[in-house]
């Protein structure tokens, strides 16, 4: 897996994937995609990028540990679940705002937060799990 | 088309089955992905078939299609792959782990919970 | 029977009063210590003058009763029905309570759970008011039960001796089954009855005997009451019971407990009463008690053990009269009853002040306590002169009662019975106030002195109730008497008692016979001990050993079946789960009829038929991979068809992500397997993998035909056409699938997503552990924690 060409290109295809993955998640509310597919294909990036540089270069390169990303992901949802109580709507309920910026109107609702969690936990989760069992003998 | 995914379902149920009736281990993890598929394909095919359409709004239109496939099943089985995988995950280290603090693959021979002779509940007060 | 009327609310709390008690009683022992004990006591105190200002009232002929809602739903309250059966058991339990806890608190003085042992007593002390006190027949069933669980407590308090732990929990089995069947019996009533209030169901009495449930609800109750209250052969752990501390058994054991199944049986007597069935079984079963309760008697030298053989006697000797029958029996079951109560309780307690200051209680080891146990020996005398049934005790008056009520009832059998019954207990009665404190001074393991106040307290109370109640009879039976045995008999009684005869009756011969019987028997106790015990030994088996080859067949049977069902390997497990998953789907269409129409072909599209076909070599490419790699692969190559499946369908959203967990998933498959030396190849027996294709082949068929069953039922649209209506209106989301995983179905979203997060912890942890040395295989053999 360290050939040359593979670690070469592998950072390029990375930040393609991640930028995809982005992508992906966003727009799932009105075309195929969200946030488990974003997360997955996040997921498989780092995977990959694990593969040709070595797992201590994605830890470094990631700050966090994966599954304090899955932690916050999970917080993101809960939150944006949680914002309609303050609306005294029930939990969970969809709430949604269309400002203008600089002309565009921009659709922003918690389902959009929501989905963002969805695609940290599982960018965490997958990615920990891939990670760990890339590693040698126990190291995490 | 629900009859050919029916048979097709039942080939996997069955060889995810056989899988997970040996006794090694690994087979044991191939049935379980497997069977994972078939639960899968199982709630699509009973969400019924419809071919190409997905479930997504024109838009200019407020409603799917005519035709569109049922979106509900898909909802359900997108989160249960994901599921199934982190599960599938996870048995895998399991079995790994299992592997190395017991030095075999056999099932059968995993008898530390269960031990082989077994003295029976105590007796007496 | 008079209507009813509401009973005062603070019977409720005199009800939870001993629970509350029970609460504070060991803290309250640490702190107070001593005088704890006369602190609880108020508790059983105040209610028993609570229940004496009723008493007036209920002679009157009132019945009263209140209640709360317990379970609405199901018609379940907890009341309770005070009437004058309800009301002299309550007298009865508070009363007896009170010197009881009294007694405990001497008699445990020291000991390091004396707190603990308050506390039990306190919990019974409340199961048990709430028993006699229940009206309704769930409360009933759930005092019942309580009032075994604190029995099986208090039995094995020394839990440090494995026959205490025996005996607990033998009563606990024993008692524990009938209360099962009192459930069934309760539940069965009020099927035949459509209530389940004992007020109105003892109104019910015609019907029942009438209804087809009879034979059924009878003998259910059988079962409940002749456990609880000990007959034949099921008296069995009411001796071993003796392994309680004596306070116990003074209490449970004779006065209170004991007598939950002749409760029942009067309780339940103007309702089951008075047939052809009640008046043969109740009194060969209580008959039979009788005799082999006294011989067992006899035999023993342990004092309690004695007062616990007479104790089963005298049981035996209630269920006879109740099932008897006529209002006489009735009247003389009750006097006995109430009678039995105070001379046992009594006894029972001297037994313990003897074995407490003497430190031994086998009768051969004991005498001459009379000058260092005064008290003692004075209020133990006149226990046992009213159960030898002398005046002028109470015990005589009942006596002449039951007498009276055998001779009117004509029942020969039962008179001789109950004379040579009532022979061997006044023998019993005096070799347990007479031998241990006449004769010459004996040496004991401890130097004998007469017990302090709380010891010697209730004997005497008890004793001079059982003397009051004999001189001031006309007041006792017009107050306690009379009105419990109408209760029992389900309408007002009369009856005619007397303790000094005033002229020369059947009863009084019989009396005369049982004395004079019972002194032959006296003078020649050890011939007759020596002689009982021969027989027992010769036939060298008992109910009690009976009960054990019982257990351990029932632990032998089990330990066979597990090793059948366990037999500790996963595939036959597995085996087991599939083949009923198979049957249980398969099974419903051959027997019903109700398997798919047959199909005919479906209309397939080329690039179907090719991904159902690459699918399927996938799926064989699993099962005849010969390397690890191969396996992967075709592991792969299944679920990419999978994928490819969801894309010709139109869901493109399952494509996408099946496509990425495919890949994941042989990716971490690899990662993980270059790593391990695991034998991929299958190396099952032919045989074997025959029989596992059979097995998986019917599971996988079943969920075809399943599936195809399904399929060709008509579809319900309702959620589909719900998501497809609002997904954009509401939801503002075109992809319908995406607004129902994120905004329709949040909630199972959050969880979904919770429980992957989940998983990566766990996989985390595992993956941290550090590896040991192998634990395998090193077979211990027959080792157990």
């Amino acid at each position: 897996m360290n050939t040359i060409i593979f670690r070469t290109v592998s950072p390029v295809l990375v930040a393609l994937t991640l930028l995809f993955s982005a992508f992906v998640t966003l727009r799932g509310h009105n075309e195929p995609g969200g946030g488990f597919i974003g997360g997955l294909i996040a997921a498989s990036a780092f995977a990959l990028y694990g593969l040709s540089h070595g797992v201590p270069t994605v830890r470094r390169a990631l700050r966090f540990h994966p599954m304090e990303i899955a932690g916050f992901g999970l917080l993101l949802a809960g939150g944006a679940g949680l914002l309609s109580i303050v609306f005294a709507r029930p939990f969970l309920t969809g709430l949604w705002t269309f400002p203008s910026v600089l002309g565009v109107e921009v659709a922003l609702s918690t389902p959009l937060f929501f989905d963002l969690g969805v695609y940290f936990v599982v960018t965490g989760t997958m990615t920990s799990i891939a990670l760990a069992l890339e590693a040698r003998e126990g190291g995490v | 088309m629900e009859p050919a995914l029916a048979v097709l379902v039942g080939l996997f149920f069955a060889t995810a089955f056989y899988l997970i009736l040996s006794k090694k281990l690994i087979r044991i993890l191939l049935g379980v992905a497997i069977m994972g598929n078939a639960v899968n394909l199982l709630i699509f095919t009973a969400g019924r078939l419809t071919r190409e359409v997905p479930p997504i709004i024109a838009l200019d239109a407020y409603t799917p299609p005519a035709g569109a496939a049922n979106a509900l099943p898909q909802a359900l089985i997108l989160t249960a792959i994901v599921i199934s995988f982190s599960f599938f995950a996870f048995l895998l280290v399991l079995a790994f782990r299992a592997y190395q603090d017991l030095g075999t693959d056999d099932t059968d021979a995993m008898r530390v919970a269960e031990p082989v002779a077994d003295a029976g509940p105590p007796q007496g007060y | 029977m008079p209507a009813s009327t509401t009973a005062p609310t603070w019977i409720l709390i005199a009800l939870a009063a001993p629970f509350l008690a029970a609460l504070v009683a060991p803290v309250l022992h640490r702190f107070a210590g001593r005088a704890a004990a006369w602190i609880l006591a108020v508790v059983p105190f105040a209610a028993f003058l609570g229940f004496v200002s009723l008493v007036g009232e209920v002679a009157g002929g009132a019945r009263l009763t209140t209640g709360l809602d317990w379970w609405p739903s199901y018609g379940v309250r907890f009341s309770v029905l005070v009437d004058g059966l309800s009301l002299a058991f309550a007298l009865l339990v508070t009363g007896i309570g009170t010197l009881i806890v009294l007694y405990a608190g001497g008699y445990m003085k020291g000991h390091p759970q004396a707190g603990r042992f308050l506390s039990f007593m306190l919990l019974f002390m409340g199961a048990m008011l709430g028993l006699v006190l229940a009206d309704d027949g769930i409360t009933l069933f759930v005092m019942w039960e309580a009032t075994s669980i604190t029995s099986f407590l208090l039995i094995g308090f020394d839990h440090s001796r494995a026959r205490a732990r025996r005996a607990a929990l033998q009563a606990l089995v024993i008692t524990g089954a009938g209360g099962l069947c009192l459930l069934a019996a309760v539940i069965l009533i009020g099927g035949a009855t459509g209530t389940r209030t004992l007020s109105e169901v003892v109104m019910t009495g015609d019907q029942i005997r009438a209804s087809t449930l009879y034979l059924p609800i009878f003998l259910l109750v059988l079962g409940a009451a002749f456990t609880k209250s000990a007959q034949v052969p099921l008296h069995v752990w009411l001796p071993n019971a003796m392994e309680a501390p004596t306070p116990v058994s003074a209490y449970l054991h004779s006065a209170t407990m004991v007598k939950a199944g002749v409760y029942l049986l009067m309780r339940l007597h103007p309702v089951l009463g008075g047939t052809p069935e009640w008046t043969t079984v109740l009194p060969i079963a209580g008959g039979a008690t009788l005799i082999v309760g006294t011989l067992m008697a006899v035999r023993q030298t342990d004092l309690k053990l004695m007062l616990a053989q007479t104790t089963v006697a005298s049981l035996g000797l209630l269920v006879l009269l109740v099932g008897v029958s006529t209002d006489a029996a009735i009247v003389g079951a009750v006097g006995y009853l109430l009678a039995h109560a105070f001379f046992k309780g009594a006894l029972f307690m001297v037994a313990g002040t003897i074995d407490h200051e003497a430190g031994t209680r086998d009768v051969t080891k004991l005498g001459g306590l009379r000058t260092l146990m005064p008290v003692t020996f004075a209020s133990a005398l006149v226990a046992a002169v009213s159960m030898a049934g002398l005046p002028p005790m109470i015990g005589f008056v009942a006596k002449e009662a039951l007498y009276l009520g055998l001779d009117d009832a004509g029942r020969w059998g039962l008179v001789v019975a109950a004379v040579v019954g009532n022979a061997l207990m006044f023998v019993i009665g005096f070799a347990i106030a007479l031998k241990p404190f006449l004769g010459p001074e004996v040496h004991t393991p401890k130097h004998a002195h007469e017990g302090p106040i709380e010891l010697i307290l209730g004997p005497i109370v008890l004793g001079a109730v059982g003397l009051g109640a004999a001189l001031l009879l006309h007041g006792f039976a017009e107050t306690l008497i009379l009105p419990m045995a109408g209760a029992v008999a389900g309408r007002p009684v009369t009856a005619d008692l007397h303790l000094i005869p005033t002229y020369v009756s059947m009863p009084l011969i019989l009396s005369l016979a049982t004395i004079g019987l019972g002194v032959l028997a006296y003078r020649s106790l050890s011939t007759l001990r020596a002689s009982v015990d021969g027989v027992v030994r010769a036939v060298g088996w008992g109910p009690d050993r009976g009960f054990d080859q019982i257990v351990a067949g029932i632990v032998a049977s089990a330990g066979a079946i597990v090793r059948i069902v366990q037999p500790g390997r996963l595939e036959l497990y597995m085996a087991m789960v599939l083949g009923f998953v198979a049957v249980t789907i398969i099974a419903p269409m051959v027997l019903f009829d109700e398997g798919p129409s047959w199909p005919g072909v479906p209309a397939m599209r080329l690039t179907e038929v090719a991904v159902i076909g690459i699918a399927v070599a996938g799926l064989a490419a699993v099962l005849v991979a010969k390397t690890r790699l191969t396996a992967i692969v075709s592991l792969g190559i299944q679920g990419f068809a999978v994928a490819v499946l969801f894309v010709l369908f139109g869901a493109p959203d399952l494509a996408f992500t099946q496509f990425m967990v495919e890949t994941l998933s042989v990716v971490i498959l690899a990662l993980v397997l270059t790593r391990l030396s695991l034998g991929e190849r299958d190396h099952r027996p032919f045989r074997q993998k025959f029989w596992d294709g059979v097995v998986a082949g019917s599971v996988g068929l079943g969920f075809m035909l399943l599936l195809l069953k399904v399929t060709q039922a008509p579809f319900d649209r309702t959620l589909t056409d719900f998501y497809d209506a609002y997904s954009r209106t509401i939801a503002h989301g075109r992809n319908v699938v995406n607004v129902i995983i994120v905004d329709f179905r949040g909630l199972d979203t959050l969880g979904e997503i919770a429980v992957v997060m989940i998983t990566g912890l766990a996989i985390l942890a595992l993956v941290r552990v550090k590896a040991r040395a192998p634990i395998l295989p090193t077979p211990e053999k027959g080792k157990r924690p």
